[in-house]
């Protein structure tokens, strides 16, 4: 049964049809709080930043395999937005999606230690997500 | 098995020592060992004998872990006498008659106390000052007395040395009056000079103590019970006693080694050379019972060179020529509160010596340098009254003393005291014989660059702690040299330390992270400064954790008032203060865990753990639980977590004080308290301390005239005991003490920093903390009282007022886009009737269960 190598890597499934999807408005979000959103059954932590950008990374933690980023707290360091995840701190970018502080740690078995990163956006009061356009 | 034995004879500090040493590097178990001691005690801390008279019991005084013991290359053979030697043989006859072989045999027989011959010292109410069985006979004599006699017990002792001065102490802590006879002009004769004891005296005479020098004791006299009542003095005096504590001295225990035929000194002691061997090269002697050629063939009453002794004797077993150089006899100690130090040559008896001499009567402080002919190079010192600088100049000796030696002696401030660089050779730590270089290399080569690291390395500070200080600023200049920087800066955006910040935040007044940040730090802030000025602005103000900018600087379990778990679900707890619970709310907790299916378990501090609630689930579960009386029990926080308590007075039949009452009126007191770590309280109703009250950061412990109070216990990574803050105080004064130790604790800790280390690094330690609480030592009392008072007249059940705000509400939603999904990757198994997350083995086995239906 190969195709159960594990329940966590619904984020990796490829969408036959890239389209992208409205999460939520605008106002829904509180800046520095993030969000879970459901995109076509990818589970995505959509953040709102103080400069008013937003940014959208998989919702799963590599290094806990819990659906739990956007409940974690989103920072700096130098110049680049971080999120950690709230279970064992490990930093991550916002940007990029590496990840900045392991904490001493190992991603779970068949999991990538870093996030992946799709483009998010504002679009006449509505935050959109598009999953197919990642890295 | 092959393994050699080695018979150990003595199971004191030394033998403790030896065994520890030999296990350490013995790393192919060459030997196995068998330990024989007397008394029916693991090996204690003889020299905190005093600090019985505080503790709970004499578990309390054992050295090091039970690990030790309970190692299948040793056993420990308690209450167990060894009465012969034969060295042809190589047998010991223990005193059941049975006989033991060994290799090699090591005695650490110790030494035992000594009263001179003067009639009536073996009256009853005579104790001797020297095993654990000694202090607790005295303490129940006086105990027993005090019950009979109606006014303080009349207590002397008889020698005014080291013991002597520790037995005036212990007798006085337990109220009975003392009175310190000294056949020598001065106390501490061995220690101090004739200024250094005149200071010693009248600064032990504020205490309360008598004082009497120069004088013999020549009879003991019975009353007319036959028990100790009068003491008769050389120079024709009396003196009437209850209780008599003879501190005369000590002698080697060395009759098996003189009925073996071994060699002894001419004041007794096994005689040794310099690798602690006697005449037979199977048999070693260490610690006081042997009389070391390094030491003039003398036996040295002090642990440090018995501990080298120790250590020179188990690495030679091993192959490891080492050398027992002789004893450093300096010491540094606490008496009646007083600091009595000395060092080096303190009497000046290298010719030419020049004596560099401070002293104030006001104060009481004596201090005494002694330096070369042209004051240069340090050769010793004295200290009574304060021995502040004894760390730093005690490894000095020998090398040259940087700057005017009198700025080392005169007060703090009045001189400024030059930096000094000690020498590799210096021994830093005397009682495990740690150099200045090994600690050097343990943070240059070994790369450790943290305190608590360092001392488990090098072992530095794990005995009496009194170099701690040393050994922290030696590890500081050494990251310091290699750039490393020794930041006391919470992260990247704030360069200055928890306490700092609290105080920069309190005096600016500032309530927002974005004004803070601004205004002390830099950038956007992160998981380490946002948590942190959280629970600061929690601390200060008592507002609501996810009050506006608020909830973004909470970790993950404030943000959503819950824990969170393994798989991102959350457990619930909702307050049950003092663990008093009644049936109808247990029924409610019930309903909730089973309409949700929660995992639930009782936990450590007397309350209910219910796992498993999803995010969006925990609204409505909290809204039961609201609805029948109950509210958050700050499981999730850095606050006050419980009060433990154990049923007190209107139930146990030996019950003193209501120990369940007390323990709910302070968990209703500091109830959601915000603190830089978790904050465990417990309460016990009589001295059997079962709600195990010494084990929190606050115990309180019903005593047959009130409370006492002991701060700073810790479970967790490293357990501590709490120690003693007050002692018999009524109940307004608990909280008025306890009020006082948390709010200092909530301004001046580290992040994460509990109350244990907090207290222990606090400058001046728990004295100091206690000066600042019972007397105003800081002028801030008035501040701190003010400060919980707010707290406790502003507290709010945080969850109910979330109940009443649809904004606050709306965060606790699975899906921002679909409220009515839940996380899909949840996975549950069963177990003991309950359900637990799937292991990720049972997650692949159940996807594939789901996708062959």
């Amino acid at each position: 049964m190969t195709t159960t190598a594990s329940a966590h890597s619904t984020e990796r499934t490829a969408l036959a049809d890239p389209h992208p999807t409205r999460v939520c408005a605008l106002d829904r979000l509180t800046p520095d709080l993030g969000v879970a959103a459901l995109v076509d059954g990818v589970q995505v932590a959509v953040f709102l930043l103080d400069d008013g950008s937003v940014h959208a990374v998989q919702n799963l933690c590599p290094f806990s395999g819990a659906s739990v980023m956007s409940r974690g707290i989103t920072g700096s360091r130098a110049d680049e937005p971080t999120i950690a995840s709230p279970i064992y701190k490990q930093v991550f970018s916002l940007l990029t999606g590496a990840c900045l502080a392991t904490m001493d740690k190992e991603p779970q078995p068949g999991l990538e230690g870093r996030l992946r990163v799709y483009r998010a956006w504002v679009e006449s009061g509505e935050v959109w997500v598009d999953i197919s356009d990642s890295h | 098995m092959g393994a050699k034995r080695v018979v150990v004879v003595g199971a004191g500090m030394v033998a403790q020592r030896f065994v520890q040493s030999l296990r350490a590097d013995d790393t192919d178990g060459r030997y196995e060992i068998e330990v024989y001691g007397e008394e029916q005690y693991a090996p204690y801390d003889r020299v905190a004998l005093t600090s019985f008279f505080a503790k709970a019991g004499p578990e309390e005084l054992l050295l090091g872990s039970q690990d030790l013991w309970d190692d299948p290359n040793v056993t420990l053979h308690s209450s167990t006498r060894v009465a012969a030697i034969d060295r042809d043989a190589q047998t010991v006859t223990l005193d059941d008659g049975s006989q033991r072989s060994y290799d090699e045999l090591v005695l650490a027989t110790g030494s035992s106390a000594w009263a001179p011959p003067v009639p009536g010292v073996d009256l009853p109410g005579v104790f001797m000052y020297r095993t654990l069985d000694d202090v607790a006979q005295l303490r129940d004599w006086v105990r027993a007395k005090q019950a009979i006699v109606g006014r303080p017990v009349r207590g002397a002792v008889i020698g005014g040395g080291l013991l002597g001065l520790e037995a005036a102490g212990a007798l006085q802590s337990m109220g009975a009056t003392a009175t310190v006879v000294e056949f020598a002009n001065r106390l501490m004769a061995l220690q101090v000079d004739d200024s250094g004891g005149e200071a010693l005296k009248s600064l032990i005479q504020r205490l309360g103590v008598q004082v009497k020098c120069g004088v013999a004791t020549s009879e003991v006299v019975a009353d007319a019970d036959g028990n100790v009542g009068t003491l008769k003095f050389s120079n024709g005096g009396e003196q009437l006693v209850d209780v008599v504590v003879f501190a005369t001295g000590i002698r080697p225990r060395d009759d098996l080694a003189r009925a073996a035929e071994l060699q002894v000194g001419e004041r007794g002691g096994v005689v040794v050379d310099d690798a602690c061997r006697t005449e037979d090269p199977h048999v070693s002697a260490i610690g006081e019972c042997a009389a070391a050629s390094a030491d003039g063939f003398m036996s040295i009453g002090l642990i440090a060179p018995g501990n080298t002794m120790a250590d020179v004797t188990a690495h030679r077993l091993l192959g490891r020529a080492e050398v027992y150089f002789g004893a450093d006899t300096a010491t540094k100690l606490k008496l009646l509160g007083v600091d009595v130090a000395s060092f080096g040559d303190a009497f000046a008896t290298t010719p030419g010596a020049l004596e560099v001499v401070y002293s104030d009567p006001f104060s009481g402080a004596y201090k005494k340098l002694v330096m070369t002919d042209d004051a240069s190079v340090l050769l010793g010192g004295m200290f009574v009254g304060d021995a502040s600088a004894y760390a730093t100049l005690r490894p000095m000796v020998g090398a040259e003393l940087p700057g005017d030696p009198s700025s080392w002696i005169l007060p703090e401030g009045q001189a400024e005291r030059p930096d000094v660089e000690l020498p590799d050779a210096a021994n830093v730590c005397s009682c495990n014989n740690v150099t200045a270089g090994s600690i050097r290399h343990a943070v240059n080569e070994d790369g450790i660059h943290d305190l608590g690291e360092l001392k488990s390395h090098t072992k530095a500070g794990t005995a009496c702690g009194s170099c701690l200080p040393l050994v922290k600023k030696i590890l500081n200049t050494e990251l310091e040299k290699s750039g490393i920087e020794v930041s006391e800066a919470l992260c990247e955006h704030f360069a200055m330390s928890r306490a700092s910040l609290f105080s920069a935040i309190q005096v600016a007044g500032l309530t927002t992270f974005t004004d803070i940040i601004e205004r002390f730090g830099s950038g956007h802030g992160c998981d380490i400064c946002k948590p942190t000025v959280g629970s600061i602005l929690a601390s200060i103000y008592n507002g609501h954790v996810l009050a506006d900018d608020r909830a973004a600087l909470q970790d993950t379990n404030d943000r959503f008032m819950a824990n969170v778990q393994k798989d991102g679900t959350y457990s619930v707890v909702p307050r049950i203060p003092g663990g008093e619970i009644t049936p109808d709310k247990l029924m409610v907790i019930a309903e909730v865990a089973q309409d949700y299916g929660l995992y639930t378990k009782i936990t450590g501090g007397q309350r209910i753990d219910l796992f498993g609630a999803r995010l969006e689930q925990l609204p409505e579960i909290w809204q039961r639980l609201v609805d029948a009386g109950m509210e958050s029990g700050h499981a999730y926080g850095k606050s006050l977590r419980t009060v433990k308590s154990c049923v007190g007075s209107s139930w146990c039949r030996y019950g003193v004080q209501d120990s369940a009452g007390m323990a709910i009126k302070l968990e209703l007191r500091y109830r959601g308290l915000r603190s830089p770590h978790k904050i465990k309280v417990g309460v016990s109703g009589c001295a059997r301390e079962c709600a195990e009250a010494r084990g929190k950061d606050v115990g309180v412990i019903a005593t047959e005239k009130g409370w006492n109070v002991y701060v700073g216990g810790n479970g967790g990574f490293t357990p501590k005991h709490a120690q003693l803050l007050a002692e018999d105080v009524d109940e307004d004064t608990v909280f008025q003490v306890i009020d006082r130790y948390l709010m200092l604790y909530i301004r001046t800790a580290d992040r994460l920093q509990r109350t244990a280390p907090w207290q222990e690094e606090y400058e001046g330690g728990l004295d100091a903390i206690r000066d600042v609480i019972l007397n105003d030592s800081l002028g801030i009392c008035a501040d701190l009282d003010e400060h919980m008072t707010h707290h406790i007249d502003t507290y709010e059940d945080e969850w109910k007022a979330v109940l009443s705000d649809p904004k606050r509400l709306s965060q606790f939603t699975s899906f921002v886009n679909a409220p009515d999904q839940a996380d899909p990757t949840l996975m549950y198994v069963e177990e003991r009737g309950q359900r637990r997350p799937a292991t990720p083995a049972e997650r692949a086995e159940l996807a594939a269960a789901g996708s062959e239906k």
